[in-house]
């Protein structure tokens, strides 16, 4: 596994005092903080790496292991090892008044395989007093094409290796979230879980263009339906449908099928429109006395 | 409504903060609090958004002014990206 400069993660020099690196951190923490930047996973991520630096530059102990092992800290990880039978618990300075892991849900899963090689599992500081902290929230994708949201329906997620039934709201939009409560991560000692946002990602239709609730889409016409009119059959989302066509139908024309688009969100028996494109076909492989046919028509 | 309330003196213990903080708060319009037989307490709907604004304090160092205005840019950044997700429905 690589090698994590964390004096470069924090902007710091190697020679930086303990208050040079509290300053770094602070001025980093506030700019990538994740409740300050929302949804936003890099932010996330980076924020993971300053807490992880922070960890371990503002401890003496771990600073000075750091420094001294650098690069070849694998070497000396062996060395150290049997070394370490006794833990320590030791009050960290209180940047965030307590623990320097009480972002939450900041779980040792969170540090990089070269902290925890290094350090160990148990290598994060401990405060003296256990507080309860609320569990993290977790974020799941799911996917789903436009039929599958043409009507609620009941469905089983695997999340982190529990089973989760929802519902999935009929007419729920491409990037819409819902949060289910309490099936986020367990409360540290006793605080309450935190919370599941599912997003919806929700697949572009080869035949059916979305906006909102209404349904934008094309239907083939022939020409002698269009001219003299009569009837075509129409797809929906749920089914086909038989229209009349006006005689003298142009092509391009648009009509409107009231209550075929999609179901609106979150109101019962409420629906968008379909609205249909005619192209009109001209025919083509025509017989001679069709030709014929179309030559005196052109001379009325 | 039964909605289930946290006695304020709780929240001050499992959070380690002060009581003048969380009513600092709820002078500035961010938390509802309720007074109950003169015991105060939070309903839990409530508990997510102070736990936020307790990180944003304790972690960030930042003070009630502060959060009053992060609070407000965060609902207003939320309104902008459900419109972004709207309109990028609406191009695809």
């Amino acid at each position: 596994m690589a090698f994590i400069d964390y004096y470069q993660v924090l902007g710091v020099p190697k020679t930086a005092t303990e208050k040079e690196i509290k300053d770094a951190y602070r001025k980093l923490a506030r700019k990538h903080h994740p409740d300050l930047n929302p949804n936003d996973t890099e932010a996330n991520k980076k924020f993971q790496q300053l807490n992880e630096a922070n960890e371990v530059l503002s401890d003496p102990e771990k600073r000075k292991k750091y420094d001294k092992y650098g690069e070849n800290w694998q070497h000396g990880e062996e060395y150290e090892k049997y070394q370490q039978q006794q833990r320590t618990q030791y009050q960290q300075e209180p940047f965030t008044g307590g623990h320097a892991s009480s972002f939450e849900g900041f779980g040792s899963e969170d540090f990089s395989d070269f902290f925890q090689s290094m350090f160990g599992q148990s290598g994060r500081s401990s405060g003296g007093r256990q507080a309860k902290f609320r569990g993290q929230d977790f974020n799941a994708e799911l996917h789903l094409n436009l039929k599958d949201v043409a009507e609620s329906r009941k469905q089983t997620l695997t999340v982190n290796g529990k089973n989760i039934r929802i519902t999935i709201p009929a007419g729920v939009e491409n990037g819409q979230t819902i949060k289910i409560a309490g099936h986020g991560g367990l409360g540290v000692n006793g605080g309450p879980a935190g919370d599941l946002y599912i997003t919806f990602v929700v697949a572009e239709d080869p035949n059916f263009k979305r906006i909102g609730s209404d349904l934008f889409a094309t239907s083939a016409l022939d020409l002698y339906t269009a001219v003299l009119g009569g009837e075509v059959t129409i797809n929906t989302l749920n089914g086909k449908v038989k229209i009349k066509v006006k005689p003298e139908t142009q092509n391009g024309t648009k009509v409107k099928l009231k209550g075929k688009g999609m179901p609106v969100y979150k109101r019962d028996n409420e629906f968008g429109d379909l609205y249909v494109t005619y192209d009109i076909h001209i025919p083509t492989n025509l017989t001679d006395k069709q030709k014929k046919l179309f030559e005196e028509l052109r001379e009325t | 409504m039964n909605e289930h309330l946290i006695a304020t003196t709780e929240i001050c213990t499992w959070h380690e903060v002060e009581y003048t903080f969380i009513s600092s708060l709820s002078d500035a319009g961010l938390l509802e609090l309720r007074v109950i037989n003169e015991t105060t307490y939070i309903p839990e709907s409530e508990l997510q958004k102070l736990e936020k604004m307790i990180r944003m304090h304790n972690e960030l160092e930042i003070n009630v002014p502060g959060i009053e205005a992060i609070t407000h840019l965060l609902e207003r950044v939320e309104q902008l990206q459900e419109e972004l997700r709207v309109l990028r429905n609406r191009m695809r």
